[in-house]
Parts: C-alpha cells; sequence; structure tokens
C-alpha cells in the first residue's frame, strides 16, 4: 500500500503542441495549466464543476479543468482558450463576443468561449434551446446573459464558410 | 481547504485484471476512481477521506453499449454523453438519456458515468430512477468470477451498497421490454440546468383500455437511496384511472417515501412534489 504519492511524468499535446508535464496523479488539470505551462487564459470560479470558467476540450470534448485531474491528461490533445484564436485571427465567436458585447469582467469568457466553440463544433446551426443548453454550464455574473446568447447567435450567422 | 495533493495517489493500471487483483490482493487499500465528476469536488473541499485510488477511467473492458435482441448491456464507464448519442437508447429508454441529459452540464456530461452515478451512491442521483424502472441489472466482477445483481435493492441504506472491497461494477444489463410502455421523467431542482434534484420522479406503465396492467414507479432525493415506490405500484396494478385512484396512490406514495430537511429543500415540499408528479404521470397515462 502506497504512503503518498510522487509527482508522474504526463506526455500529451496542448493547443497542438507536444507538452510534457511533472504533476502529482491527483493534481487538477486547471492548476497544472496554469502553473506548469503558465496557460492562464483558463479561469478558477468555483472549483467544484458548477461554473464552467475553467472549461477546455480534452480530445474535442468539453470538460471542467477543476474536475480532471493529471493522470487522465496522459496522451490527450488538449485544448484552451490560448488554442482558440489562429495566429492573430480571431475565431468567430471570439470577434462576435467582442461586437457584441458578450464579454463584461472577463472572468467567466475563456470557458463561455470555449463551450460555445464546442457547441458550434456539434451543431453548426444550433436552435435557440441548443444554445442555451451548451452554455447551461457556464455562469456569467455581469452579462445577465443575454449579450452572451446573442454573440453567440451572431457567431453563427458570421461564421466563414468553412473552405 | 484544498487537500495536500502529495497525499493522495491515483495510480492508474493498464487493464481491468490488474484493478481486480489489486483490489482483491490489499483489501480496502484502494477506491476506483472514473469520470471524477465527484471525487475531484471532494479532494478539493478537502473532504476527500480515502486516499489511495485507481483509476479506471481509461480501460476499454468498461465501455461500450451492445444492443442484443432481448436486451442492451453498457459499460459502467458510459458517459451521459455517450447514453445521449445513442440511438437505441435515446429511442427505447428514454427515461435513461432524459436524466442523462439532464445531468449537470455538457462538460460534466462528458465526465460523468452510469457505474460512477451508482457506485456514488447519491439518494440525489439522476440516473437509478430511470434504471429502476427499466429493471435494470448490474455485471458484478472481481478475481473470483463474474456475477449478476438486480439493481433494485443493490442500495441497502445512505451510501451503503452490495459490492465487496473485491469487487467492481462492469456492466448495466437493461431488457428491452418497456417500448409498449408509457414513460415519465420529471427532475425538480432549483433552476432548470446544472441543479441537484430536490425530487426526481420516474415511472412507466402499461395500459390497456384505460386499465394500467403493469407499472413502475422509482424516486430519488426522497429517501437514504432512490427508491422503487412498490406499495404505489401495487395500488395502481388492475386499477382503472379514475381520480379517486390518483388520490389513493398519493396517499400511499406520502407514507412510503421518506424524505427529509436538507440544504436544497424540505420533507415537506418533497412529499407534496413527488404527489404532484405522481399526478402528472397518471395524466399522463389518461391521454
Amino acid at each position: 500500500m502506497p504512503e503518498g504519492a510522487r509527482k508522474i511524468r504526463v506526455t500529451c499535446e496542448v493547443n497542438g503542441k507536444p507538452a510534457a508535464l511533472d504533476a502529482y496523479p491527483m493534481a487538477r488539470l486547471l492548476d497544472v495549466l496554469r502553473e506548469e505551462l503558465g496557460l492562464t487564459g483558463t479561469k478558477e470560479g468555483c472549483g467544484e464543476g458548477e461554473c464552467g470558467a475553467c472549461a477546455v476540450e480534452i480530445d474535442g470534448a468539453l470538460v471542467n479543468s477543476c474536475l480532471v485531474p493529471a493522470v487522465h491528461a496522459e496522451g490527450a490533445k488538449i485544448r484552451t482558450i490560448e488554442g482558440v484564436a489562429r495566429g492573430d485571427r480571431l475565431d468567430a465567436v471570439q470577434q462576435a463576443f467582442l461586437a457584441h458585447g458578450g464579454a463584461q469582467c472577463g472572468i467567466c469568457t475563456p470557458g463561455m468561449i470555449l463551450a460555445a466553440t464546442n457547441l458550434l463544433a456539434r451543431h453548426p446551426e444550433p436552435t435557440d434551446a441548443e444554445i442555451r443548453e451548451g452554455l447551461a454550464g457556464n455562469l456569467c455574473r455581469c452579462t445577465g446573459y443575454v449579450k452572451i446568447f446573442e454573440s453567440v447567435v451572431a457567431a453563427c450567422r458570421e461564421a466563414e464558410p468553412q473552405p | 481547504m484544498r487537500s495536500y495533493l502529495p497525499a493522495y495517489e491515483l495510480a492508474a493500471p493498464r487493464d481491468l485484471a490488474d484493478v481486480l487483483d489489486r483490489i482483491a490482493r490489499e483489501p480496502g487499500a484502494w477506491k476506483l476512481f472514473a469520470g471524477g465528476t465527484d471525487l475531484m469536488v471532494l479532494l478539493e473541499a478537502g473532504k476527500l477521506a480515502h486516499k489511495n485510488f485507481l483509476s479506471i477511467w481509461k480501460l476499454p473492458e468498461l465501455r461500450g453499449i451492445e444492443i442484443a435482441t432481448d436486451h442492451v448491456t453498457i459499460g459502467a464507464l458510459t458517459t451521459y454523453t455517450d447514453v445521449r448519442r445513442n440511438g437505441t437508447l435515446a429511442g427505447e429508454f428514454p427515461l435513461l438519456a432524459r436524466a442523462a441529459a439532464e445531468t449537470g452540464s455538457i462538460a460534466t456530461q462528458n465526465r460523468g458515468t452510469l457505474g460512477g452515478n451508482i457506485a456514488n451512491a447519491s439518494p440525489a442521483a439522476d440516473s437509478p430512477p430511470a434504471l429502476l424502472v427499466y429493471d435494470a441489472e448490474l455485471e458484478i466482477v472481481s478475481t473470483r468470477g463474474t456475477r449478476w445483481s438486480r439493481y433494485d435493492g443493490f442500495h441497502s441504506g445512505y451510501k451503503k451498497m452490495d459490492l465487496r472491497y473485491d469487487e467492481l461494477i462492469r456492466r448495466i444489463r437493461l431488457p428491452r421490454a418497456r417500448q409498449a410502455w408509457k414513460q415519465y421523467y420529471r427532475k425538480v431542482g432549483t433552476r432548470r440546468a446544472q441543479a441537484i434534484s430536490k425530487v426526481c420522479f420516474a415511472g412507466a406503465a402499461q395500459v390497456d383500455a384505460g386499465r394500467v396492467s403493469d407499472v413502475r414507479l422509482a424516486l430519488g432525493s426522497v429517501a437514504p437511496t432512490v427508491v422503487r415506490a412498490r406499495e404505489t405500484e401495487k395500488l395502481l396494478r388492475g386499477e382503472r384511472l379514475s381520480p379517486s385512484v390518483l388520490r389513493a396512490a398519493q396517499e400511499v406514495l406520502a407514507h412510503e417515501i421518506g424524505p427529509i430537511d436538507d440544504m436544497r429543500s424540505t420533507a415537506r415540499y418533497r412529499r407534496r412534489v413527488s404527489q404532484n408528479l405522481l399526478a402528472e404521470f397518471i395524466e399522463m397515462l389518461s391521454q
């Protein structure tokens, strides 16, 4: 029976680049991303999977990184808010949040953007109900949600047709 | 306060045989860790008492949904998202699909598993009422072999279950026997999304010419475990639906559940809402 844990080496891919991380196996992916990789765009809100501020994608699936232990990142492809824009070119969702006032204080914004881009990847032309469901796990204390909802609607409308 | 991380081991055995071997060899030393949506919350709150875990999240032996002629078998690590995306489950087991859609958010649904929902043993879990209505059975494995156990009765008390230290829930089997039944699921929480239930009600009944020939009712958050409402079922079986039958059934239901006052609701509210949900279910049957 073990007496405590040692740090493990986790190899994965973060925003398209290979990464090797040393972390305690139960360390939250949220903390590993922020503290080991300096990717501080991912925010901590509640720390208990309720608010979505720490949302990232693992192998294309939206997750709350506060609930993912480091050991589960082994071999995974992770996308954080830093991986959403292509160079200086913002994603249609980011552009729409700028244009339609979808961000105020900014703490929920990275998670909101990830939830919205993940939704649009699954449903390129979402219904209102699908947008609401796609964002239901992300809490915002500033906007009252209407401008966020409108930003996502605008992003669908303005998204460039994929080649 | 956050837990001290170096105190927590989370090993990742390479296959199921390795997991079973370790939990058999070191009784009580290891607990199993699946999607982590409950355990990681306890860790952050400093309330994760057990220290040594084996991650089963990536074991292929615990995944997959198999459709046979007379039943569907679901791997314990099937996530809520997997349930929602499976055509057979969504079509023939709408209560399970609905429970999956109402559990947490998309992010939670991508990580939370049916096996975890059972083994975590919360009386407020969303999928167990549906599993009870569908007469689910559990495949339980250990180095000693395999046994099948009815899910009904698996939970014997608050957080207590019929699972030895060396056993693991591998699969869940649902008979394909409810297609002709009318089915109903409703979860009542503080908000429509991302809330833990105050009361959760799943029901299904076979109605022939206005008479209930068979019925299953199961509720969450009204007792130390998720429960079948057996007495209420007994009263309804064979009855012709009418306002007086409904009133009698509501009376029996109020007595056979045992809700409590807690941070999410009160016993009185839960009892009343359970009766109201029963009324809505009966009304649906009458249509």
